[in-house]
């Protein structure tokens, strides 16, 4: 379904060193399907938010392009830029203004001429409707945060950049952006994440890009990204604990855990060949009984580990 | 928006919203300066004045009217202007004016025109309050207006450079109060430059400010320090400087982009 998709954001030989030296991202090359959900994760300091930055015009790229929806957006800002919202990491608000207020102002600044009736809509979605008329430093936290994505959503864009949106906020709260990101997604907005949440990824990205060191190391389907990465663990809970390894099972990565009474079998879910069938075969000929047995994938967590230390290794 | 569309709404967004602040702050921003001049004028208008002759033909109470309704705009222009561009840096909403599909020239347009306006309606609260210690005469209105809105409008502008030059609120403080005000001061807000010795005359006439309040005191009483052409011209040359200084901030990102 996917393939059918056009693109909307255009990342093309990305680069940003700043002033100080420091490298933010390395000719980075992304594109982003109209109606998609994309996640961006890395580590801290890996350049998400400089993408970002430089694609809604608060970073100067050192190199490279960035196109909205076809409008360069350095050379074609007014364009580009109305057609982008976004939520930054950082809960900046006009602490003495009241919550309309400022998303009238965001509406505003975005060249859309005032409409009640959409501010109205955007504020009840969001549950502001009934804080219109606070200051905004009257807020919780949570409520800061969500009137941000009003603000982002005032203006009606095509892209939505979320920059950790569900730091810090509480799980309830997590629950209900998920749900809006979902709708919005409906809605026909793509949306681009970054997260250090791997399960709200896990939960709601349609692909996913890890980037690590400036630099994108790799740009998958969630689903296809679990399968071609997602190792298996079979877990047999023994009759009688182990003292080791017995050799006859060099050949299966093996290994005990609970003082001997679990073995613990890692394997390539996606692989012709698990192995599975023959260790177990093996097991009944070395006598070795098992009270029950399970398995379990890798979460993505520890896909996008294992992805970032590999990385690190191969750099070293 | 098409693409090329002057972003009328950003400019009328961003007015208002800064209108709505001065809204919030109506008694600090109208009843500090006008206390302020109505002390000047119990003290020099009325205490002292009554003790000095005319100046350039002008009872010395209506002459300083001029002088102390620049005093006000010039320091009121730059902290209104800088304290709407530096506050949005210093809370991090600057993230959406600069995000936004908005130009500088709007930016400006905005932040400025609105800054502009609050001290063109103080500079004529303080030339109403004045009317009532002096009898005022305004012999060119019109000039008189223009007077007071290019200079409102030049030293807003110079106030958002300092907002976005200023790294703190202290910064933002500096210029007004150890520049502004003191070359006002000495800039003929209470004398004619006429009555200074040849020396110091020459040393003032390096004082920018000289022009504009020499200018704008013509626009009352037809009698200047300066030739009004001179006073004119310094004052859009002015504008223009600072307009150019603005243009560069937002070619270069200086202190508002990394």
């Amino acid at each position: 379904m996917h393939g059918a998709m056009s693109t909307i954001l255009s990342i093309a030989n990305l680069s940003k060193t700043y002033a100080s030296g420091l490298t933010a991202l390395n000719n980075v090359s992304l594109d982003i399907r109209k109606g998609e959900i994309f996640a961006l994760l890395g580590p801290n300091g890996a350049g998400k938010t400089t993408l970002i930055g430089i694609a809604c015009g608060i970073v100067t790229p050192s190199g490279g392009s960035v196109t909205a929806d076809g409008h360069d957006v350095v050379r074609d800002y007014r364009a580009a830029r109305a057609k982008i919202g976004l939520v930054p990491q950082e809960l900046s608000t006009d602490a003495f203004e009241t919550v309309q207020a400022t998303v009238r102002l965001s509406r505003g600044l975005f060249g859309r001429p005032p409409d009640p009736a959409r501010i109205e809509q955007v504020l009840r979605d969001l549950s502001l409707w009934d804080k219109r008329n606070d200051q905004i430093k009257t807020l919780s936290g949570g409520m800061k945060r969500r009137v941000m994505i009003a603000k982002a959503l005032s203006h009606e864009p095509q892209i939505l950049f979320l920059d950790e949106p569900t730091a810090g906020v509480d799980v309830e709260l997590r629950r209900d952006m998920w749900g809006l990101v979902r709708r919005l997604r409906d809605s026909g907005v793509t949306v681009i994440l970054t997260t250090h949440y791997i399960d709200e990824a896990e939960e709601m990205a349609d692909r996913i890009g890890v980037i690590n060191k400036g630099s994108l190391i790799l740009v998958e389907e969630k689903a296809a990204l679990m399968k071609k990465l997602g190792r298996k663990q079979l877990t047999l809970h023994l009759q009688q604990a182990l003292p080791a390894v017995p050799a006859e099972l060099g050949g299966w990565n093996l290994q005990l855990r609970s003082a001997g009474e679990e073995l613990e079998y890692s394997f390539d879910a996606a692989a012709e060949d698990t192995g599975v069938p023959a260790l177990l075969k093996r097991l009944g000929e070395l006598g070795i009984g098992f009270k029950d047995l399970n398995t379990r994938q890798s979460s993505l967590e520890e896909i996008f580990v294992g992805l970032v230390s590999a990385r690190a290794g191969a750099g070293a | 928006m098409s693409g090329r569309a002057f972003n009328r709404h950003g400019v009328r967004a961003i007015y208002r919203f800064e209108m709505a602040r001065f809204r919030r702050t109506l008694w600090q921003s109208v009843a500090t300066p006008v206390i302020t001049t109505s002390l000047y004028f119990v003290v020099f208008g009325a205490a002292i004045g009554s003790r000095m002759t005319q100046v350039q033909g002008v009872p010395y109470g209506a002459f300083i009217v001029p002088g102390l309704v620049m005093l006000s705009l010039f320091t009121q222009s730059i902290l209104n202007a800088s304290f709407g561009i530096h506050f949005p840096k210093f809370i991090g909403t600057i993230y959406e004016i600069l995000s936004a599909p908005i130009s500088p020239l709007e930016i400006v347009l905005g932040y400025v025109g609105a800054a502009a306006t609050k001290s063109v309606m103080l500079g004529l609260t303080i030339l109403a309050t004045a009317a009532l210690f002096v009898p005022l005469h305004i012999l060119h209105p019109g000039w008189m207006v223009g007077f007071l809105v290019l200079t409102a409008a030049s030293f807003s502008l110079f106030g958002f450079i300092i907002g976005i030059w200023a790294q703190n609120f202290e910064q933002m403080q500096v210029i007004p109060m150890l520049i502004i005000t003191p070359l006002t001061f000495l800039g003929g807000t209470f004398y004619s430059i006429d009555m200074l010795p040849p020396f110091w005359r020459t040393v003032t006439l390096f004082n920018p400010l000289v022009y504009l309040i020499s200018g704008f005191r013509w626009s009352f009483y037809g009698a200047s320090d300066v030739g009004v052409r001179v006073s004119l011209a310094m004052t859009l040359g002015f504008l223009l400087v600072c307009l150019a200084v603005v243009a560069w901030i937002f070619r270069t990102g200086y202190r508002l982009k990394n």
